[in-house]
């Protein structure tokens, strides 16, 4: 152990494993055990049902991603159209 | 009419078979009539722990399959004369585990004993389950480490929706203990506190086993730590969780339930 080393800030690795914990088990409660509650499955069905209705968006175009925090989560739909569909032209 | 427990984890290693062979030495000592069943097939190892590897002739698969009446492969400790043992086979197909099999063995147990204790293998497959499936009472083993936790998260889902109680409406009585406890590193913040454990999980503590060398001792002996070394920690915390499976007061007021299992209440039913 370096002098340095022995100044640093002790920095513990405890309160990260909670949170990390916390994080997870939340996630894992909704999926596991609970069979059709895979929350993300179901909106991402639903989506795509309501983009199909009215763009003709080939399914691997349309991208779902669920990033899950502590305290907030966001959901990131990235729906690529093409020029074809939105009949504009494309900005200068 | 006996009590079933089932002492489980989802992760291996972390003190299954030690915690069974403690606990139920202690409430044989205590008067209690009780059998142990090893639910590991293919990788028994309560006999080994009991010190009664040698003393093995038939095992709970012989029974199920009708080869032994379940008086003959009841191995009866040395020590403690309430004490039984029903041992796992070693060598036998897993597959011969069957629901019905497991459920005549139980209810013929419960006739005769006080306590029927299931050492449940590690993971989630049918060892798991069935070891589970007649549960009245679960002692959940967790060390604090974060994938014991996480294991020990799917295995008290499943405890409320895979069990005969879950099924019939009811619950199963579950029980947190938390073993290999280091106090000082939890101070330091090296590992999860007992508080983090216990907001996580959120089911009551039973009993905290502090990490200790006596554990290993007694195995090594081939005595359950309640027996082989009576006034160490780990035995006296072991003796403490008894007396609160039998149903004494329970000396710690039950946590109150914090933020986060409020938000997240386990959903698995």
């Amino acid at each position: 152990m370096s002098l340095f080393s022995f100044f640093k800030k002790n920095t513990t690795s405890a309160p990260v494993a909670r949170e990390r914990l916390q994080v997870l088990l939340a996630h894992e409660r909704t999926i596991v055990g609970g069979g059709e509650s895979d929350l993300v499955a179901i909106l991402r069905e639903e989506i795509m049902a309501v983009i199909a209705k009215h763009l003709a968006v080939p399914q691997d175009k349309v991208q779902i991603k669920m990033d899950r925090g502590a305290s907030v989560s966001t959901l990131e739909v990235d729906i690529e159209i093409p020029a074809a569909l939105t009949g504009l032209r494309p900005a200068a | 009419m006996a009590k079933v427990l089932v002492v489980t984890s989802g992760k291996g290693g972390v003190g299954k078979t030690t915690s069974t062979a403690a606990l139920g030495a202690a409430l044989a000592q205590s008067g209690q009539k009780v059998a142990m069943i090893d639910f590991d097939v293919g990788l028994r190892n309560l006999d080994l722990i009991m010190g009664a590897e040698r003393r093995v002739v038939y095992d709970l698969i012989n029974v199920i399959k009708g080869d032994a009446k379940i008086e003959q492969a009841l191995i009866r400790d040395k020590r403690v004369e309430t004490l039984h043992l029903l041992p796992a086979s070693q060598t036998r197909d897993k597959d011969n585990l069957t629901d019905e099999g497991v459920a005549r063995v139980i209810e013929g147990l419960r006739e005769k004993f006080d306590w029927i204790i299931c050492d449940s293998p590690a993971g989630i497959e049918r060892g798991a389950t069935l070891a589970m499936r007649h549960a009245d009472v679960a002692v959940v083993v967790t060390n604090p480490e974060v994938s014991s936790i996480r294991d020990s998260d799917r295995i008290i889902g499943m405890l409320d929706s895979k069990t005969l109680k879950a099924e019939n409406g009811e619950q199963v009585e579950k029980h947190l203990l938390l073993t290999r406890y280091d106090a000082g590193r939890a101070q330091r913040g090296e590992i999860l506190k007992v508080e983090d454990v216990l907001e996580i999980l959120s089911i009551p503590l039973l009993a905290i086993i502090p990490e200790s060398t006596e554990v290993l001792r007694s195995s090594n002996l081939g005595a359950p730590v309640t027996l082989g070394s009576p006034n160490s920690a780990p035995a006296r915390a072991y003796l403490d969780a008894v007396r609160k499976l039998q149903g004494e007061t329970l000396v710690e007021v039950q946590k109150q339930r914090g933020l986060f299992s409020k938000l997240f209440a386990r959903r698995a039913a």
